[in-house]
């Protein structure tokens, strides 16, 4: 079953079309890659499900919802969470404190029962630091619980901006470039956990990624995209050796990086 | 006619308000610093050309004076920003504002200091001097404002679109890292900027003290510049000068026509009324910020 | 260094984080508990009310702090709103409303307007704010002398005294009830505040203080955010004027006028931006510095015959500090209280870099 269905949709910066009457579907229970030279409207696919952006033409739907209606900060409350290619962190707060905002959709208490700290708004406060803490658990970020982010390597803040994401509890997740920047052994447990997203606490991931190696290994389907258009849709296998894929990377040095560096 | 004589006086003022503007718009395009102070930089603009020309002080001519002062504000707007606002970088905007808010009170205080706090004109060769024509009778001062302010436009397009550092300067406001990987000094153009609008500031400052008296607290004026900026949308320099020129024209009008007081609060009136209804200026054109 | 193990969730939700903490704000208590008695041993309460004008400064302080520390939005016009909120309760008592509902009230009504004033600027960025709430400030003085029936104009107007069931409070008459019933607001806000923090609210403003780009993809609407964090804000403040009005037992036009709204913005900043500690911390500051520089004139003119007597000596001293502390200490004088004691902590494996921030080379809150 399809939970995110994008058709058509087309989005121009004035005479830039960025992106180019894309179509695409992320079903249920997949793991979903957009691959693509810099440039290719990658992000921008995902700043418009976002809905920070609004298209020229087409439509976004989610779960049986019209995104197109909603506003950007209507959108996670349907179960969308992402992160953002040059990590959007709240700098000047813990590790703890910013995933306890990603569970921001799930609160139940207003402003006034959260000024005399009401009961409910006590218990409320028990369980998002419940769910809060098996994020923690699952990224083994303990030892920075307490740390304020403007401290981390960035290894660790992308770890942070996933569980952020998770922390909310997510149907579908928007990974942009989650490997970027990190080590080899980062990139594994990257891996892992993606894997893990998908089969354990079976959440749709979409996710932009460089990295073929990783995008071979966690992702059912991918897309490629170059100049906001679609290339080809398929396994990776498939994406990697369709021809049109080849030529938008000849002569970009992205194919040497992208190659099957892992397996 | 005097009707006229009233306009033109609204326009003189008008062209004060509106390069205070100016140069608070040049910072703000360039480095996205907004300078609360830029009021402050105008009057001591003015108290550096009153210290070089009046005679109680240096008493150096008056032609040798006014270069020098563009100069000493130039560079005391590019030591400012090297020397302290450069340290800030990648702190928060309201910092930043809270920090020329404390230059302001630094620099009304040692203007009152060095000078006084009494109001002082600047002695000028054509003080008092009048232009007649028909019954028609203009302060030569006046005319030389809207005609400087006219000459100083045009520079400073020509500047902007001519120049190497006006398009580097033009590069860098509209994206800081791709010009800052394209190989522009971004740092030093900031600096630079700065200095450029001290200098926009000091012309200012002699242009109001050779038309009427200056104390330390007249840098507050900044603020009616501020409404002149915003009338202009904050990122236009053309605009900056429209709405220094319109403030400048309501004033006198309103004391005029207007209820008493109304001219008084008219250009704070005027700031607030366009932030609420009309936040981009009367250019709007809005953007958003990339992710 | 203390550790502190977790048995729960509860120790990060609990006030204090371990029994020494609590134990220590218990003894603060106590210490301004029995602060009056000291006063009245000596006999003499000026000192006392000067404190007592520390805590009210302290109480808009906080105001201030939750909408520029906590949610990153600045305003040069929060004595507009003590303004407000002093007016309003005057008027109030005059027509017979008890103190104890006009007060409250009074705040109230002072935060709803300033949000009204405010909501349409707040969506967009700061900066505009800061040049909205400037540009009210620059009215406040006219808008007084227009509101003559109600303010009194320039002439000014008396504050009538607090009545509580038939207990007058006056500050001079009264200076121990008067020091007690701030005291008792004051503790009231900050324990407000702290549960704040707290909960999904609290959190909701750190976030759009440090990304609204991630507020938003988290669900936060900025615009009702703000709004909330500017109705709070402006609350305490009006709260904080009704307070100042009964302090100061007379107002006029010239009274809120734009240096003590930027005091409290310099306050703050000095303080420490972005902790409830700052606010307090800012306005002792703020407090003592005016002492200081008249004891040190005085000083100065009898070993030394010297006369300083510059008008603007004050601000220009004070923005001074201000800057200092931006450039070499920008969490304030909290920031620094808390290296201090980081340090005695981990004595000797202190390092320097502990605190750092990591800057990025271009903070841009610009679109682009
Ligand atoms: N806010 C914007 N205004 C103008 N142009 C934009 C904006 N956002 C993106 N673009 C342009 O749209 C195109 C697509 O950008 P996008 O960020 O989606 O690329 P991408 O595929 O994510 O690339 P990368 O791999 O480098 O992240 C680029 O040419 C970019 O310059
Ligand atoms: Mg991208």
């Amino acid at each position: 079953m399809s939970l995110l269905e994008i058709e058509n949709i087309t989005l121009r910066f004035g005479g830039l079309v960025a992106v180019d009457n894309v179509s695409l579907t992320v079903n249920e229970g997949e793991v979903f890659a957009l691959v693509g030279p810099n440039g290719a409207g990658k992000s921008t696919i995902f700043n418009l499900i976002s809905r920070f952006y609004d298209p020229a033409e087409g439509r976004i739907r989610f779960d049986g919802n019209d995104l197109l209606a909603r506003t950007a900060d209507q959108v996670p409350s349907f179960g969308i969470a992402r992160t953002f290619q040059n990590i959007e962190l709240f700098e000047q707060a813990t590790v703890l404190q910013n995933l306890l905002v990603g569970r921001h959709r799930h609160r139940k208490t207003g402003m006034l029962s959260n000024i005399i700290f009401s009961p409910k708004a006590y218990s409320e406060e028990l369980r998002h630091r419940a769910a809060v803490e098996e994020v923690i658990e699952f990224l083994n970020l303990q030892p920075y619980r307490d740390k304020y982010i403007g401290g981390l390597p960035y290894g660790v803040r992308k770890v942070v901006e996933l569980g952020r994401a998770l922390a909310s509890e997510p149907k579908l997740l928007l990974l942009d470039e989650p490997a970027s920047g990190l080590s080899v052994e980062e990139t594994q447990d990257m891996a892992f956990w993606i894997e893990d997203i998908q089969t354990q606490m079976g959440v749709s991931v979409m996710m932009v990624e460089h990295d073929m190696g990783l995008v071979s290994a966690v992702s059912n389907r991918v897309m490629a995209l170059s100049d906001g258009k679609e290339l080809a849709t398929g396994t990776a296998a498939e994406v990697q050796s369709h021809p049109a894929v080849i030529e938008a990377y000849l002569g970009t040095s992205e194919i040497s990086k992208t190659g099957t560096s892992r397996t | 006619m005097d009707f006229l004589q009233l306009i033109i006086s609204g326009l003189a003022n008008g062209c004060v308000y509106g390069l205070i503007a100016l140069g608070f718009v040049l910072i703000y395009k360039a480095t996205e610093a907004v300078n609360f102070a830029q009021g402050d930089f105008m009057m001591l603009g003015a108290f550096v050309c009153i210290g070089f020309t009046n005679h109680e002080y240096m008493g150096l001519d008056f032609w040798v004076a006014v270069p020098l002062s563009i100069l000493v504000m130039g560079v005391f707007g590019y030591l400012f920003n090297w020397g302290i606002l450069r340290h800030m970088f990648g702190q928060s905007q309201t910092s930043i504002v809270i920090l020329t808010i404390a230059m302001g009170f630094i620099i009304r205080f040692f203007a009152g200091f060095f000078w006084s706090h009494e109001p002082t004109s600047l002695e000028t060769p054509f003080a008092g001097q009048d232009i007649r024509s028909g019954g028609l009778v203009l302060g030569i001062d006046e005319v030389m404002i809207v005609v400087v302010t006219a000459i100083l436009t045009l520079l400073f397009y020509l500047f902007f679109s001519r120049s190497r550092i006006g398009l580097a300067m033009q590069a860098a406001s509209q994206n800081q890292l791709a010009a800052y990987y394209m190989g522009i000094p971004v740092k030093r153009i900031h600096s630079l900027v700065w200095g450029l609008s001290g200098m926009v500031a000091a012309v200012a400052g002699i242009l109001f003290a050779s038309k009427g008296a200056i104390d330390p607290s007249t840098g507050l004026l900044g603020i009616k510049a501020f409404a002149a900026a915003a009338i202009g949308g904050f990122g236009s320099l053309p605009g900056a000068l429209l709405g220094g020129l319109i403030i400048g024209l309501v004033e006198p009008l309103a004391s005029r026509y207007g209820p008493p007081g109304v001219s008084q609060i008219a250009p704070y009136a005027i700031l607030l009324l366009i932030l609420i209804f009309r936040p981009g200026g009367i250019f709007s054109q809005t953007q958003r910020k990339k992710v | 260094m203390r550790f502190v193990f977790k048995t729960s969730y509860d120790a990060d939700i609990q006030l204090f984080k371990h029994r020494a903490q609590a134990v220590w704000y218990g003894l603060l208590l106590l210490l301004v508990l029995a602060t009056p008695l000291y006063f009245a041993a000596i006999g003499d309460a000026y000192l006392l009310g000067e404190i007592t004008g520390v805590l009210i400064l302290a109480i808009a302080g906080m105001g201030l702090m939750l909408l520029t520390g906590h949610t990153g939005l600045p305003s040069l016009g929060h004595a507009t709103f003590m303004a407000l909120g002093c007016y309003l309760n005057i008027n109030f008592l005059g027509a017979g409303v008890p103190w104890l509902i006009a007060f409250p009230l009074s705040g109230l009504i002072a935060g709803a307007l300033g949000t009204m004033i405010a909501l349409p600027v707040l969506r967009l960025h700061g900066v505009y704010l800061a040049l909205a709430t400037l540009a009210m400030s620059m009215l406040t003085s006219d808008f007084v002398v227009m509101a003559e029936p109600w303010t009194g104009g320039i002439a000014g107007a008396a504050v009538p005294d607090i009545n509580i069931f038939g207990v007058e409070v006056n500050r001079y008459s009264t200076p121990y009830k008067f020091y007690y019933l701030v005291l008792f607001v004051a503790i009231l806000l900050v324990w407000f505040y702290r549960n704040l923090l707290r909960t999904p609210t609290g959190r909701s403003f750190t976030a759009v203080r440090d990304s609204e780009i991630s507020a938003r993809a988290m669900g936060i609407n900025l615009t009702r955010t703000k709004a909330m964090s500017f109705f709070l804000s402006a609350t305490a403040a009006g709260l904080a004027g009704a307070l100042f009005g009964h302090s100061a037992g007379y107002v006029t036009n010239e009274t809120f006028d734009l240096v003590m709204s930027i005091t409290l913005l310099l306050m703050i900043v000095i303080g420490g931006l972005g902790f409830i500690h700052g606010a307090f911390f800012g306005a002792i500051v703020v407090g003592i510095i005016p002492v200081a520089i008249a004891n040190g004139r005085s000083f100065l003119a009898t070993t030394f015959d010297v006369n300083i007597n510059v008008p603007g000596l004050e601000s220009a001293l004070f923005a001074f500090i201000l800057i200092c502390f931006i450039l070499f200490e920008p969490m304030g004088l909290y920031g620094r209280w808390l290296k201090i004691r980081t340090y005695f902590e981990l004595f000797p494996f202190y390092r320097k870099d502990m605190f750092k921030r990591q800057k990025s080379y271009l903070k841009t809150d610009r679109v682009q």
